[in-house]
């Protein structure tokens, strides 16, 4: 995948605009960006637009007018070539605050007044850091080299005008105006112009999943018009001139036109635009001109750099830092006045070097002298070890087994590494509901048809049973068989997930090498989830048997009592679900065939013609336009159709037609029919295609043979939104099949007709803002232009009529439509998701007029989205409700137990949705985000008035409700997330947009902290980020936005902490978020262990860091007071350099990563811990200044002991220091060890390993050093010190003495004080039963359900509770 | 600051793309290793200092601390020390006069004696060391001011001296060999030992110059220039410190190995001392064989030739006569230290066995229900 690194941030590019991305950009600048800028600023000159010819074309003076400004495709991602890469690396390491200090430090050394130690020593730290850095830049770019060199060296087929043919080219030698013949899988080297497709329409598929991710197949049409379309291209005459836009970043826009030499000019749009470095998919065959090339394509104008964030322990630490400087200053202002003052009072002594300089002068000479003695104080090095460590916790987060997502063979993705702590400070969660809190697996639950609700019970039964062989089995469900297990890389069925597959064809040598591995990841990934519970919808068997009138018209004669449908409701049924099969973009494919193609229509058993006969004699209908018809089947027809069906061999006979009514006799042929079908269904359930097996199995005659079969069922729908594949499989499931799909025709099954192509006039894709789609087709059976629209309940409902006519059809209308609207209601109640399907037949010159508007918007270049909206508005009116369905999205696993646990964590859960209220409520209750006797707060008003008035008075009601609850409850209603009831609010769209408003949002914002969880429902990507924002701001909390469709993505950036679920919806929402899960439930891991641990480990380990600096530093400040603040150091300079830089560096960076201070069991059954982090309380400035005053008393007593031990000896200055820096190094690994929760091998590995390498280095160094490193040469001090008794005798004293204190806060503030989390670490130690028994009576006493009032007879439970709550 | 330089892309990458490499023969899953390391259970040891847990360590540093501290008291207090101070500031002080009139270009040595009683006879080996006060011998540019590579005998440092050495680098054109500051502040008093005996006889007690200086000093640190034996012509050519009365090869020309930089009256004092009051190792007294002590009680004459100025920054000389014990010099801050420091820790335990008899046992059994 770092194939791609630069072309995965353009979604979020695209998403978030300028402003919002203001805050997280990186503070200097991002040198990709820069990059990619200054490459895109020469384009300019050429004016607005560029002119592409045909390189070999005939044109080749304006050729090479136009395109010598263009750029060639070779790509040059690196920072920096071989030559330039040491300045240009230093320039950029420069920028840094941290390094300009060390070059400041390591400047003033230079100064010869001030100098304090030997000139390249100061110079280490800054070496160190910038080769480190250095190293690490130019690791980067050198793979981003080999991927340019790789990418640049791809081959691809250019035209070649001597050869007339296609010849082999490496990417980078593609111009603007090159002819590229691509074919099928093969990547798209540049932005190509597509001119030619293999395919009969035009038509080629891309995958852009290199892009965005998103993994269905986008379309892209050949320009239209081209003289030469159909054969294939004469391309040494294509005179053709393009112009277009000026290379910019926008995907989603394409603007030009192709003037012809006839001078003829064609629109040109997206769709006739192939984007680099998507992958040709089905097509067999393409030719582009190549109009945008190398760093001008669209692509790469997207590549930008990382985002960037600051977490908010950073920010605390900034001010710590700036703590330190101000102590820093302290220091060398005291020793600048005291050297002046020691100056002042000599009169010449012997030891003076240059007795001129005057007191003051000299004074301000040693302030920086002592700057540059003492700069450890300031934690430098601090931040590089905090990017060390946070790679380290990502390590182990990326590592987790419990993150891990068996199905889908998918870890977390950590794609922001410097946040890893905020996740512990969480307050505020945004979760999106569908596809986040639910599964995203829509699955046809039941439908309502012509006002009569079919409750599909079996398929509810269905469902239950799988939910619960899914959680009883858990990995058995691994073994299950599924037809869509395909065998070849194209089983691409919507349902799974193929995100990580997809990165596995990116190239195709890389395709070749892991088809295997590829193929496996599917088998396992779909026979595990796949569609199989989408797919087999059981249907409804009072809808199959009146489905089956129409199979069997001859026999319907109604009863009056069985529910035999009238003709009437016929049609709506049959129409319904000829909707559901056609209004969709799905496209059809099975693994045997090439996809995307329209298999051949298999010869029904008669002519279309009959067929449509047969059909229109129940498409009457009381407003169709058309004449009643007057046709009668023909008795043979019938007589085949039976025996199609009639596996049952029994005895048939062909009954003469009813004319017009349609209405026959039930015979016996229907109780048979009925009966076999119901039971059929109800031994139905594992194989989708098992009816129609059977039915083939028993029957010699059938009209298609077993193969044919096999091949239907492995028909896969690639959707682009996971409903519309819900609805293709339930019409599938009424043997209502959609077959193929083309551009102009579809090919559907029709249950006992057979195949039938639809021609299909248009599709008016589904868009936001109308909330529906609308396929117009010409009926296959009646012939007429029909209109079948899906959308939302809300806006169709809105566009439906009456129709005009007679009294008694408006009123079975208006009968449908109340019903319907009923049935609606109660699906939202069931939580299901709603869709409406609704019909309008076009009469020929309606049809004609509409046509011709709509062909104008489509050719029209400026405004054509407008056009075409208001064009698909005015189709779309005057509609026939048929019916509506509902879809179950089920809750994703233990999402109930995950919010559950992160409410007891403190953790405020809203839910932000764009679905229904009912629907979002619904799904409250079942996550158990609403409990019982949780009160609900209703907002929902029209006007910004009305809506303040509403904020009042749902803020006194709240306040109404505390008050009798705090009396009501007591005095141990701690806090109100605990009770066992809250408020929970629920808004909708249009009131939270008035709520959102400046002099209401304060309102808002307070009755929201007031309620324990808030649902908005009908809301907006806009909207979601707002509230977001709003609270994040207003409250100043740590805020999660964790969603996982395009809609999140803005709410994702808006929040402190972006979760995407890398789940159904592509992947913009996993691209702009800082984590990516595939589970809900992942969350709680994630929050309440790793981020209370990463914040814990970070908060701790940067107060040790400042700990160690500050007592390590003052050890050299004590020393002032007796040399008379000259600034000298009682140590050997290397040694006090390597001090910070090599003895005691790794132990921090180990305690950072590997320290637990709670077990991760405990803090998942006690979400109550989590409480500890998220109010910060490990690092807040008491703790800061507790650590800096530890700090001192522990440099004094380390400075002080040897001192007064050898006060008055003949010790020398490096023998004096050599006791003390034994002891300090003692005293800050075993300070650690104090600090330290866990302690594992590695950590004793890693003291003793730092402690040896101290002494082996002292001891090495006094023995080989003989004038090196002067002054202070160390040579013979270390092993004359380390042979003396007093050596260790001072040692040890300093050791126990500096240490006492931390030990006996830390033993009795753990035992006096012992906190919640501590004590859970006891618990742990104890046996793991008594301890989990003690566990379980915990959760119960504390389960905010049912919570027992302290008993006076049960003592134990209040200190405890206290405890744990503190 | 740092973090910024971070590539969260490339980390992505870097993660799939090993994923990938490891792949291409087996299939393999992205599936974590359930290792204890990876899934960070990696047996741990569990430090909860509690009350409970600690005041065992708290006894054991008691126990441990008190005895050794005694012993250090012991030690220390059995250590025989004598100071006498002969700046010369008071004027009643026999040096008072030399201290008075003292001059660097003073030609003729001011020769003063002080008298002193042992109380005590000194048994062992007896270190006699010349102490300095307030003299900042830690000064930072003192403290560079010399040049290690001279000392080594490096031909090349010795005509041409480090640069740290300035002021006190040439000297008439000529280089300064010992350069430097340090060098050029060479303690240079005599001080002579006499026992008076009972019946007023001055005996001059035997003073051994060598061995005093560290062995690693006297054999690697400093090393005569040249090959030849002849000193004189080693050190030709360059000039004798400023304050210094003869040049540097005749400090001992009695000894050759105790003379130019190898001169342990040198090695000893070019040791900068760690703090402004700190005394120097002189001359040892050997202890004669049999049972007569080092040093008699009785009365004593120290014989100083007075040469080195300390009046100007308010410094004291004085002559300290000392034995040692295993851990060095008398000293009675560290057994007391080591007896404070112990009790102290019995203390605590005591209190801490308290707490943990009052909070300890009930919140453990409090936790436990019926």
């Amino acid at each position: 995948m770092e194939r791609l690194h630069w072309v995965q941030h353009r979604c979020r590019q695209l998403l978030a605009g300028d402003s919002e991305r203001g805050w997280y950009s990186a503070p200097n600048g991002l040198p990709n960006k820069n990059f990619l800028d200054r490459h895109s600023s020469p384009q300019r000159v050429s004016g607005k637009r560029r002119t592409v010819f045909a390189r070999h074309g005939p044109h080749q003076q304006e050729y090479e007018a136009a395109s010598k400004k263009y750029k060639g495709n070779a790509i040059r991602t690196t920072k920096y070539s071989l030559l330039t890469f040491l300045p240009m690396n230093l320039f950029q390491q420069f920028h840094r605050a941290a390094n300009l200090y060390f070059l400041f430090l390591a400047l003033l050394n230079w100064v010869p007044v001030v100098e304090a130690f030997q000139k390249e020593i100061t110079m280490i730290p800054l070496v160190v850091v910038l080769t480190v850095i250095a190293i690490k830049d130019a690791l980067e770019d050198y793979r981003r080299y080999l991927f340019d060199k790789k990418v640049n060296n791809n081959v691809v087929r250019v035209f070649c005008s001597k050869q007339k043919t296609y010849v082999q080219k490496c990417w980078k030698d593609v111009q603007v105006g090159d002819f590229v013949r691509l074919s099928s899988n093969e990547i798209i080297p540049a932005d190509l112009l597509l001119l030619y497709s293999s395919d009969p329409r035009g038509v080629c598929y891309i995958e852009t999943s290199n892009l965005d991710g998103e993994t269905n197949l986008k379309q892209r049409q050949v320009v239209s018009d081209l003289p030469f379309q159909g054969a294939e291209l004469t391309l040494e005459n294509f005179r053709s001139r393009i112009e277009c836009e000026n290379p910019n970043n926008d995907l989603s826009r394409f603007r030009g036109y192709m003037e012809h030499p006839n001078g003829v000019r064609v629109g040109l749009h997206n769709s006739n635009l192939l984007l680099r470095s998507c992958t040709i998919r089905n097509t067999e065959t393409v030719v582009g001109i190549v109009v945008y090339a190398g760093h001008e394509t669209k692509a790469m104008m997207n590549n930008s750099g990382p985002r960037y964030k600051r977490s908010q322990l950073e920010k605390r630490l900034n001010t710590d830092v700036l703590w330190c400087v101000v102590l820093l200053i302290v220091m060398c202002l005291t020793a600048a006045v005291g050297h002046g003052l020691w100056m002042k009072n000599l009169k010449d002594p012997i030891f003076q070097v240059d007795g001129e300089t005057s007191p003051a002068l000299a004074g301000f000479y040693v302030f920086w002298t002592m700057i540059i003695v003492l700069q450890v104080l300031i934690p430098i090095s601090l931040y590089v070890s905090i990017e060390i460590v946070k790679l380290g916790q990502i390590y182990f987060i990326h590592n987790d087994l419990a993150l891990y997502n068996e199905q889908l063979d998918s870890r977390i993705q950590c794609r922001a590494l410097n946040i890893t702590e905020d996740l512990g400070q969480i307050q505020y969660l945004f979760s999106d509901k569908t596809g986040t809190l639910t599964e995203n697996k829509m699955v046809f639950r039941r439908c309502s048809i012509f006002g009569v609700e079919y409750p599909h019970e079996e398929n509810a039964r269905r469902l239950e049973v799988y939910e619960a062989e899914k959680t009883e089995a858990g990995g058995r469900s691994v073994t299950l068989k599924s037809g869509c297990s395909g065998k070849s890389l194209s089983c691409r069925s919507l349902s799974c997930n193929r995100s990580s597959v997809s990165l596995h064809t990116l190239t195709d040598e890389a395709e070749e090498e892991e088809e295997d591995q590829l193929t496996n990841h599917i088998q396992r990934k779909t026979s595990a989830f796949c569609s199989r519970v989408a797919r087999e919808v059981v249907p409804d068997p009072m809808l199959v048997r009146k489905l089956n009138w129409l199979r069997s018209p001859v026999l319907t004669l109604s009863d009056g009592s069985s529910g035999t449908p009238s003709s009437l409701e016929l049609t709506y049924i049959t129409d319904f679900f000829l909707a559901l099969a056609m209004c969709n973009s799905v496209v059809v494919s099975s693994p045997s065939q090439p996809r995307h193609q329209v298999p051949e229509a298999r010869t029904p058993l008669k002519s279309l013609e009959e067929i449509k006969l047969m059909f229109q004699r129940f498409s009457f209908s009381p407003f169709s336009t058309l004449s009643p018809p007057q046709i009668r089947g023909s008795p043979h027809s019938f007589t085949s159709r039976l025996f199609a069906r009639g596996k049952t061999g029994s005895f048939t006979f062909p009954t003469p037609p009813d004319n017009t009514t349609g209405r026959s006799e039930p015979g016996l042929e229907d109780q048979l029919e009925t009966s076999k079908l119901d039971s059929l269904s109800r031994a139905e359930g594992k194989d989708a295609g098992g009816m129609e097996e059977r039915e083939d199995g028993t029957t010699e005659n059938t009209k298609m043979s077993p193969d044919e079969r096999d091949y239907d069922d492995e028909l896969l729908y690639e959707a682009e939104s996971p409903d519309e594949a819900a609805l293709v499989h339930a019409a599938q499931a009424y043997r209502c099949t959609l077959r193929g799909r083309s551009a102009e025709s579809l090919l559907v099954d029709l249950p006992g007709i057979g195949s039938l192509v639809v021609q299909l006039l248009h599709i008016l894709p589904f868009d936001s803002n109308r909330k529906r789609m609308s396929v117009v087709i010409r009926h296959p059976l009646s012939g007429q232009v029909v209109v079948y629209t899906k959308g939302a309940d809300s806006v169709i409902m809105d566009l439906t009529e009456t129709p005009k006519g007679a009294d008694h059809a408006q009123e079975i209308y208006g009968h449908i439509r109340e019903q319907t609207q009923k049935h609606l209601d109660s699906y939202a109640r069931d939580g299901l998701r709603t869709l409406c399907i609704a019909k309008k037949v076009l009469e020929e010159e309606e049809y004609e007029v509409w046509l011709k508007r709509q062909l104008l918007a489509e050719s029209s270049i400026e405004n054509r989205e407008e056009l075409l909206l208001e064009s698909a508005q005015r189709l779309e009116t005057h509609l026939t409700l048929l019916g509506t369905t509902g879809i179950l999205d089920r809750l994703q696993e233990e999402v109930p137990e995950t919010i559950e646990a992160l409410q007891r964590a403190g953790i405020k859960v809203w839910v932000l949705t764009g679905d229904k209220k009912e629907t979002a409520i619904n799904i409250a209750y079942a996550c158990k985000l609403l409990r019982p006797n949780d009160q609900l707060l209703t907002a929902s008003c029209g006007s910004k008035e009305a809506c303040a008035a509403l904020l009042q008075q749902l803020r006194l009601e709240v306040q109404h409700g505390e008050d009798s609850l705090t009396t009501g409850a007591g005095n141990h209603g701690k806090s109100s997330s605990d009770c066992g009831t809250g408020f929970v609010l629920v808004t909708d769209g249009c009131t939270l947009d008035w709520a959102l408003q400046e002099d209401l949002k304060n309102d808002f914002v307070v009755l929201s902290c007031k309620c324990k969880a808030v649902i908005c429902c009908r809301s907006t990507p806009l909207q979601k980020s707002q509230v977001v924002q709003l609270i994040r701001d207003q409250l100043g909390v740590m805020a999660l936005a964790v969603g996982d469709g395009a809609n999140d993505v803005s709410m994702i950036q808006v929040a402190d902490v972006g979760i995407g679920i890398s789940g159904q919806e592509g992947m913009q929402a996993v691209m702009s978020s800082d984590f990516a899960v595939s589970r809900f439930k992942h969350l709680r891991k994630l929050l309440l262990v790793h981020g209370r641990w990463c914040y814990s480990r970070l908060a701790n380990m940067i107060l040790y860091f400042i700990y160690k600096n500050v007592m390590y530093v003052n050890l050299l400040f004590w020393y002032q007071f007796f040399c008379g603040f000259s600034g000298s150091v009682m140590t050997n300079s290397w040694v006090l350099i390597f001090f910070n830089l090599l003895f005691t560096s790794v132990p921090p960076l180990i305690y950072g990563v590997l320290d637990r201070d709670t077990p991760a069991d405990t803090l998942m059954e006690l979400p109550e811990l989590y409480q500890d982090t998220q109010s910060s309380k490990v690092y807040i400035p008491s703790m800061f200044w507790f650590t800096v005053l530890d700090a001192f008393y522990q440099s004094l007593v380390c400075f002080f002991v040897p001192y007064f031990a050898y006060a008055g000896s003949d010790v020398g200055d490096l023998s004096f220091g050599s006791p003390i820096n034994a002891s300090a190094l003692l005293i800050i690994l075993l300070h650690q060890v104090i600090e330290s929760h866990t302690l594992t091998w590695i950590h004793v590995l890693v003291l003793v390993f730092s402690s040896s390498f101290y002494f082996g280095f002292v001891l090495l160094f006094s023995v080989i050093c003989v004038t090196c490193s002067p002054p202070t040469n160390p040579l013979g001090v270390e092993t004359l010190q380390m042979s003396q008794p007093l050596f260790y005798i001072v040692c040890a004293l300093t050791t126990v003495t500096a240490l006492l204190p931390r030990l006996l806060f830390r033993a009795l503030h753990n035992t006096l004080h012992s906190s919640a989390a501590l004590k859970s670490a006891q618990m742990d130690k104890e046996d793991s039963e008594r301890y989990r028994r003690r566990m379980q009576c915990w959760n119960l006493k504390h389960s905010p359900a049912n919570r027992v009032p302290v008993c006076v007879d049960n003592p134990d439970l209040e200190p405890n509770s206290a405890s744990v709550m503190s | 600051m740092m973090a910024s330089s971070y590539n969260a892309k490339e980390e992505d990458g870097h993660h799939s793309g090993a994923a990938n490499h490891g792949g291409a023969g087996a299939v393999k899953s992205k599936k974590p290793d359930n290792t204890a390391f990876k899934q960070q259970r990696l047996p741990a040891w569990q430090p909860i200092l509690t009350a409970g847990t600690v005041l065992p360590a708290f006894f054991v540093i008691g126990l441990i601390f008190i005895p050794i501290g005694i012993g250090l008291y012991v030690s220390s207090n059995n250590i025989k020390e004598f100071e006498v101070d002969y700046t010369g500031v008071d004027i009643s002080s026999p040096c008072h006069p030399c201290a008075k009139n003292f001059s660097w270009n003073a030609t003729t040595p001011c020769p003063c004696s002080v008298h002193f009683t042992l109380e005590q006879p000194f048994e062992s080996n007896v270190f006699m060391y010349y102490g300095l006060s307030n003299f900042y011998q830690n000064h930072r540019r003192y403290v560079k001011s010399r040049d290690d590579s001279q000392l080594n005998g490096d031909r090349s440092a010795l005509t041409n001296p480090s640069k740290e050495c300035e002021p006190y680098r040439t000297s008439e054109g000529l280089p300064i060999a010992p350069c430097g500051a340090i060098a050029n502040s060479l303690f240079n008093d005599t001080l002579k030992l006499y026992y008076i005996d009972s019946n007023g006889t001055r005996n001059e007690i035997p003073l051994v110059k060598k061995g005093i200086a560290w062995w690693t000093d006297k054999h690697v640190k400093f090393r005569n220039p040249g090959g030849n034996d002849n000193l004189t012509l080693a050190f030709k050519g360059t000039s004798k410190p400023v304050n210094w009365r003869k040049p540097v090869y005749e400090l001992d020309p009695n000894d050759d190995d105790n003379n130019g930089f190898t001169n342990e009256d040198f090695i000893v004092w070019m040791r900068t001392a760690a703090l402004p009051t700190f005394r120097k190792l002189y001359r040892i007294i050997q202890k004669k064989s049999g049972s007569t002590p080092t040093l008699p009680s009785g009365q004593y004459v120290l014989d100083i030739t007075y040469n080195y100025p300390v009046l100007s920054f308010d410094g004291r000389k004085r002559m300290i006569l000392s034995t040692i014990s295993w851990m060095g010099g008398k000293n009675p801050f560290l057994g007391i230290a080591y007896i404070t420091v112990g009790s102290i820790c019995f203390f605590l335990g005591v209190v801490l066995l308290i707490i943990h008899h009052k909070y300890d046992t009930r919140n453990n059994s409090a936790d436990i229900p019926n």
